[in-house]
């Protein structure tokens, strides 16, 4: 068993209301940082964990943290980015949706060191029922004096509110959040300026992912130092992992980024192996954005090495034989799964939630769809693949926000390591349509180069 | 004419409360749920043009928004929608299926209302419950691990709901 740091308690019945929770060590950490540290020393203890962004970026809390800036009289403000939407990850609406107090103790620490007085969650539209859960949670912490005015007679006043976006993958894009919070399109701004200094209504603003905040609460109870021990390299802390398809535990799994993916998959701990005793196939390891991995390269390394679930491990070999953490979103696709099916639908989702600001992204997506769609359906060329190969190229790099790189990088990943696949779907115009391609050699032993 | 009503009106004005004074514009998206939940289930150009005179902006500022976000419907819907997921997770799981099951049991294609106005089908991108695929969305809630046994009860149950509001 790992170590646990978010969701130990999320099994004890009743967690979910104020009572069990605080019986349960709840909110110890605001105590501790409102009464006891300044809002430097918890910017500190946050940096010193080596706490990074859990929404799929990385980036590290702490140094996101220093950057706001505090102009004179002007209110600042923290927001919680909860617009979960890559495909594969659900592990958000897990958190707010069975510890919600954990988010709110994690969102009052932050607040009270960024300085925000008013702090919003920006939560997906789909999850209609959380909005309720959130709401009731902090009215439970506003009745017990940790939210409202003169928190715990320190004299702190902080309100957290609540905002229900309304279905547009693109407003977890921190800037395009910020558009979609003063009431508009979800169109991203150019950056700079960034957030830190001119974000929601043009104050200095902090947007964080669910997790990360609630990564603050054991880090403020703990220190930075000891959260910090916790993991390997970079990579500190514990993850959280929403595991999906073929497999035969789904669900959301919390790591301490220590353990191999081949043990994620196949123990009973974590995913129980590949559902219906088939054979693994591919795997996209950190949300629908990251390169998919062929089983071989999934397991061990380039070099041979065995392949960990952390943010450095899981990059080995850059995009060429490597992947990313992502968001924690883990897919896992089984032999019978067609490689060229599953780009298709990726690339329809991209098309789909491109915000049409920039040509690359709203044209190109659009192309790769249709192609990819022809060349599933048996009715692609072989100049097919190599065209796909260049719109990605364009798109990568050349717009405002990253959702271009998004979906770019599946696209090319698919080609770039099942190649035969599609061009198997091209040669082979109607037996694809009734068979799939298999596993063929995806899940050979992979030749390590002996260095002289 | 559309009007909120009492209870409406005091949500409306909790949502609005919310955001600093004079940034009442930032309540759209959660003002636009409410209307949309409170004048059957769309939002007509009628209905953008209160919001946008509640909130004291430009009716385009509104219908900008509502054009933008998937989840506002700009034309009447079924009284029970069926938001079908099928991006790759689901897809893997075989969303493919459901979304054709329901479309032979209703006689309808994505896209479309029943007849009698009880059931909209639609087809949609990842909602976040991949781990309990497949699955769809229907009103507030999630149904997950969907199956054709689990439809049938599903369609059965909203059919026995409408008969007895009726």
């Amino acid at each position: 068993m790992g170590v646990k740091l978010l969701l130990d308690k999320a099994h004890v019945e009743g967690i979910r209301y104020f009572d069990v929770y605080r019986r349960e060590g709840g909110y110890r950490s605001v105590e501790k940082a409102l009464k006891q540290m300044s809002p430097e020393a918890i910017v500190e203890e946050v940096k010193k964990s080596g706490l990074r962004g859990r929404g799929g970026a990385g980036f590290p809390a702490g140094m996101k943290w220093s950057f706001i800036a505090k102009p004179e009289g002007v209110p600042r403000h923290l927001v919680c980015n909860a617009d979960e939407s890559e495909p594969g990850t659900f592990k958000d609406r897990y958190l707010m949706e069975f510890i919600p107090h954990l988010l709110i103790e994690g969102l009052i620490v932050s607040s009270f060191a960024l300085g925000s007085h008013d702090t919003y969650i920006y939560i997906r539209g789909e999850y209609a029922w959380i909005v309720d859960i959130l709401e009731q949670a902090i009215e439970e912490a506003k009745a017990n004096g940790f939210l409202g005015k003169n928190i715990l007679g320190t004299g702190f006043d902080c309100n957290i509110y609540v905002h229900r976006g309304a279905g547009a993958y693109i407003c977890g894009e921190e800037t395009a959040l910020i558009e979609s919070l003063e009431g508009k399109r979800g169109n991203p701004r150019i950056k700079p300026p960034f957030p830190a200094i001119q974000g929601v209504w043009n104050r200095p603003t902090v947007v964080n992912n669910v997790e990360t905040l609630a990564a603050v609460v054991p880090i403020i109870n703990m220190g930075g130092e000891e959260y910090a021990k916790i993991g390997v390299g970079r990579s500190t802390g514990t993850k959280l992992i929403s595991a999906c398809g073929n497999i035969n535990k789904p669900g959301v799994y919390e790591i301490d980024m220590t353990i191999s993916v081949e043990e994620f998959i196949y123990s009973d701990e974590y995913c129980g192996g590949i559902a219906n005793s088939k054979r693994l196939k591919a795997c996209i390891p950190g949300g629908s954005s990251v390169p998919i991995l062929p089983a071989n390269l999934l397991l061990k390394t380039a070099k041979g090495e065995t392949r960990l679930m952390n943010y450095e491990s899981l990059s080995d070999g850059g995009f060429a034989t490597g992947s990313m953490m992502g968001s924690g979103g883990f897919i896992i696709l089984d032999e019978d799964q067609c490689i060229v099916k599953n780009t298709y639908t990726l690339a329809r989702f991209y098309r789909h939630e491109s915000c049409g600001q920039c040509s690359p992204c709203r044209e190109g997506t659009g192309w790769m769809e249709k192609i990819l769609k022809n060349i599933d359906t048996g009715k692609g060329k072989m100049s097919d693949i190599d065209l796909l190969w260049d719109i990605q190229r364009k798109i990568e790099g050349n717009t405002i926000c990253p959702l271009g790189d998004a979906a770019a990088w599946p696209v090319a990943a698919a080609i770039r390591h099942f190649r035969d696949e599609f061009e198997w779907h091209v040669l082979n115009p109607e037996e694809s349509q009734k068979r799939n391609y298999g596993l063929a050699h995806y899940a050979d032993p992979i030749h390590v180069p002996t260095v002289a | 004419m559309v009007q909120f009503s009492e209870s409406q009106m005091a949500e409306f004005n909790r949502l609005v409360s919310h955001y600093p004074a004079g940034k009442q514009k930032s309540a759209l998206l959660p003002v636009l749920h409410l209307a949309q939940n409170s004048f059957g289930g769309w939002l007509s150009a009628e209905t953008m043009d209160y919001v946008a005179e509640l909130l004291q902006i430009q009716p385009i500022e509104v219908y900008e928004v509502a054009t933008f976000y998937s989840m506002y419907n700009l034309k009447p819907v079924g009284k029970y929608m069926f938001e079908v997921c099928q991006t790759g997770p689901c897809m893997i799981n075989g969303s493919d299926d459901i979304i054709a099951y329901i479309g032979e049991k209703l006689n309808i294609k994505p896209g479309e209302t029943t007849a009698d106005g009880l059931f909209t089908l639609k087809t949609v991108e990842c909602l976040g419950a991949c781990g309990y695929a497949p699955m769809m969305q229907m009103g507030k809630t999630y149904r997950e691990h969907l199956t054709k046994e689990k439809v049938d009860s599903i369609i059965e149950e909203c059919r026995k709901t409408a008969a007895l509001n009726n």
